[in-house]
């Protein structure tokens, strides 16, 4: 389990980086994706549930969408030319039926 | 010839299958479930409290005045689901309404593991600010649907200098 930093964007949810001075605002930068669950992982799941407990195959699922949007949110504040996203929020939103949104958002800053 | 009204031992045998199946896959699994969820307990009151020095608040700003060495965001998520048991005594309560006891220990589970696995992952911070949680889906009872609590756990982890 790897946290979704990256050495050169520094990430948080705070409305500000602490210890640091935010010398530039840039606006909003998002990332969203979404995911459905695959047939494979539904009938390995559906057995799990049966005796209840984490199903790991979904946890993967939104470890991985989660990585994806935070990645295309960084992404977009790089093409900005910041160093930081400040007050990330995470939101889903359900699109279909078994298919999810998670969209990822923030501002883009830079940070001195 | 028999009289078509009398049920014969293969009747009996169907009708075992038929009715008798269902509740032995409620009791077996219920008393699994059961088993899975007293560990699940266990094991997070030991990790509960090997990770209790680390406080986590909802608090947006810091009003220490403390140096901050390091700040970082991190994430992390967790789907937990019922055994086939307790969604049955669910279902039941839907006819009638009121509330589901049952459901309380699944996402009082939820929520307890993804803050531990918070935690896990920055065990050299100092605290945790600005926590998040995100519920995703309390998925319906419909019928062979996956019933379970998604979560999604965020916040700053900070390291005081």
């Amino acid at each position: 389990m790897t946290p979704p930093v990256l050495n050169d964007i520094v990430l948080t949810n705070l409305e500000t980086v602490p210890g640091r001075q935010i010398i530039e605002h840039y606006g909003l930068v998002s990332g969203s994706t979404v995911r459905a669950k695959h047939v494979g992982r539904d009938i390995a799941a559906s057995l799990k549930n049966l005796v209840g407990g984490e199903l790991r195959g979904y946890t993967e699922l939104l470890q991985e969408s989660r990585a994806e949007s935070t990645a295309r949110m960084v992404a977009q504040a790089r093409a900005l030319g910041a160093n930081a996203v400040v007050n990330i929020r995470y939101s889903t939103s359900s699109v279909a039926q078994g298919a999810a949104e998670l969209y990822a958002y923030g501002t883009a800053v830079k940070i001195a | 010839m028999d009289d078509p009204n009398t049920l014969e031992t293969y009747d009996w045998i169907a009708v075992a299958l038929v009715y008798g199946l269902p509740i032995l896959g409620l009791i077996f699994f219920g008393f699994i479930g059961a088993y899975v969820e007293r560990r699940h307990y266990a094991a997070l009151r030991i990790r509960e409290a090997a990770t209790a020095r680390l406080p986590i608040m909802t608090a947006r700003t810091l009003e220490t005045g403390r140096l901050v060495a390091d700040a970082r965001l991190v994430a992390t998520e967790v789907m937990i689901s019922h055994d086939y048991f307790k969604r049955f005594l669910a279902q039941l309560r839907n006819l009638f309404g009121g509330r589901i006891r049952s459901y309380d220990t699944l996402l009082d589970r939820a929520r307890r593991e993804a803050l531990l696995r918070l935690k896990e992952q920055c065990p050299d911070a100092s605290i945790i600010a600005n926590l998040r949680l995100e519920t995703l889906c309390v998925t319906t009872s419909r019928r062979n649907s996956i019933v379970g609590v998604e979560l999604i756990a965020y916040g700053t982890a900070i390291r005081y200098a």
